[in-house]
């Protein structure tokens, strides 16, 4: 677990009922940096979300690590993705394979975001950063 | 007299609680909740009665038959038609699906299908499909800027462009909004245009009378009226019904097979290949019982107090945008609050126990005419009261202040 993510998780482990858990969540994604919209394209769009969800995956040769951003229109689905970004950015991919997203949102109490019936896309982010990570090892 | 209270106590889905909040169900234009009295008949059929329709000469078989036969009687009456003008089909979709390719051999190339701006991706699709196999062209019926169908500018340019075919809703299941349709359908008479409604939404609430209305064809979905998922179908006017090529075939369907050639039956047992949803139409009796046991004056106006309640408290809250027609509506609110995606609204509304669709509620030409991503639609039924509206608005104004 990386240490970025521990910090930006704090507030949401320790907030009290759920709208303080999503008050938190809302305040992550408004802190994430706004994606110039000429990346904005159709291509990047996660595919599946009923919010829209622009996600880039690179891999940074030298250093032997994922490079992850994006952004999303509503203010629920950025702020889960910041914690997503949070989770696998600059990890190598050894480290992203051992990563399970789903336990994660688990301990937070916001399992029922990654059901694939949610419709928001939050799986369908993770999958890709999964898929990437297993064609780098 | 409408007893609010007593119906409630009849549909027990109402009782349940959501995230841990008395759940608030403000989603009935996606399905309606069922009254007790069609659980139990499900219930019933698979424990007492089940046996396969049409065929069989033993006493359950026997026994099916006469109530799957009896609950088309029952909805034919509820529409005031004749029960060989009814077909039952998996859904309001597979019934224009069902029209839709029963009258591919009488289009010919050039044709035209009119269709208004604001129809349910179901009842564009199929047309468009059908306009590809047929080269017939679908065109588009005007609309007015605020989203509502203009009756007489409809009737005109059906007048003038002499569409071969014309499919419009009843009620617009994202705005809610109700089409006066009397213009429109004297219009494709003069020019012997055949008409479809789509009456999945307006159905329940509506209570049509068919020969009032008088299309050619009016379809529905069972479980937008209080009745089972997987079930619904659609009105013919006969003599054109039984002159539709046949959907799908195979057993059930036909009068004689040889194998080289078959003969198939008249409507609406041609269209009805294969083992139906017998369990569904049956069940369905019960929920036909329950709306017809309601006087409808009584059940349209307590409904139209529940809306105009929640429309008053929404125009109240400084932000809010209403989209819906306020004043003819089935009880469908599509609104957006300020910049706010209605997902983010949708989420939080949720988180309090209140059950309402947002994104484009399978219209998206509707948002693209608003420029916008999607609406919150708060819609009610008969079963909804001021209490729910009340419960909304304290669970909305809290969300906006998490948003804010």
């Amino acid at each position: 677990m990386n240490s970025t993510f521990k910090a930006v998780t704090k507030d949401i482990e320790i907030a009290a009922g759920w709208q303080q858990k999503y008050r938190q969540i809302m305040l992550l994604g408004k802190q994430l940096p706004a994606m110039p919209d000429a990346l904005k394209v159709d291509d990047a769009l996660v595919k599946g979300c009923e919010s829209k969800v622009w996600l880039y995956i690179e891999f940074d040769h030298s250093e032997n690590s994922l490079v992850l951003a994006g952004d999303s229109d509503t203010r629920i689905v950025k702020g889960l993705l910041a914690l997503i970004l949070a989770l696998y950015n600059g990890l190598t991919p050894e480290q992203a394979a051992q990563i399970n997203a789903y336990d994660e949102f688990e301990r937070l109490g916001l399992i029922n975001h990654l059901s694939p019936s949610r419709g928001n896309g939050i799986k369908a982010m993770v999958d890709k950063i999964q898929t990437m990570a297993e064609q780098k090892r | 007299m409408f007893d609010i209270a007593k119906i409630r106590a009849d549909f027990p889905l109402l009782n349940e609680t959501v995230n841990e909040q008395p759940l608030v169900y403000l989603d009935s234009a996606a399905t309606s909740q069922k009254p007790q009295a069609v659980i139990d008949a499900l219930a019933r059929f698979y424990s007492h009665e089940n046996a396969n329709v049409h065929r069989g000469r033993h006493t359950l078989s026997e026994n099916a038959t006469r109530n799957y036969e009896h609950t088309r009687t029952l909805l034919a009456d509820y529409f005031s038609v004749k029960s060989n003008e009814i077909v039952w089909t998996k859904g309001a979709t597979e019934s224009i699906n069902l029209i839709a390719n029963g009258l591919a051999s009488q289009l010919n190339p050039g044709d035209k299908i009119a269709l208004s701006a604001i129809e349910h991706h179901a009842n564009i699709v199929p047309w468009q499909q059908l306009a590809q196999r047929t080269g017939a062209q679908v065109i588009i019926l005007p609309i007015e800027s605020d989203l509502s169908i203009n009756s007489e500018h409809c009737s005109e340019f059906i007048t003038q462009q002499r569409p071969k075919i014309v499919a419009i809703t009843h009620a617009s299941n994202t705005l809610g909004n109700i089409t006066d349709l009397a213009p429109i359908i004297s219009a494709c008479k003069a020019i012997n245009a055949i008409s479809v409604v789509d009456g999945a939404q307006a159905a329940m609430h509506l209570r049509p009378h068919l020969p009032e209305i008088s299309c050619d064809f009016y379809v529905f979905s069972a479980h937008k009226m209080l009745g089972p998922t997987g079930l619904g179908g659609l009105y013919g006017r006969y003599e054109l019904l039984n002159s539709l090529d046949v959907y799908q075939t195979g057993g059930e369907m036909i009068e004689t097979v040889s194998l080289t050639q078959s003969t198939f039956r008249d409507a609406p047992g041609k269209f009805e290949a294969g083992t139906p949803n017998i369990a569904g139409v049956i069940a369905f009796a019960e929920a036909i019982n329950y709306l017809t046991s309601l006087d409808f004056q009584h059940m349209r106006q307590h409904e139209h107090t529940v809306f105009a309640y929640a429309i008053n408290q929404l125009a109240a809250i400084d932000g809010i945008r209403i989209y819906s027609n306020q004043e003819c509506n089935i009880g469908n609110i599509s609104f957006n609050y300020k910049d706010e995606h209605p997902f983010d609204l949708a989420t939080l509304l949720d988180g309090f126990g209140v059950a309402v669709r947002s994104g484009h509620h399978c219209t998206q030409p509707i948002m693209s005419q608003l420029g916008i991503p999607g609406t919150v639609r708060a819609s009610f039924a008969l079963y909804n009261n001021k209490d729910d509206v009340d419960a909304f608005i304290n669970a909305l104004k809290n969300s906006i202040e998490l948003l804010d």
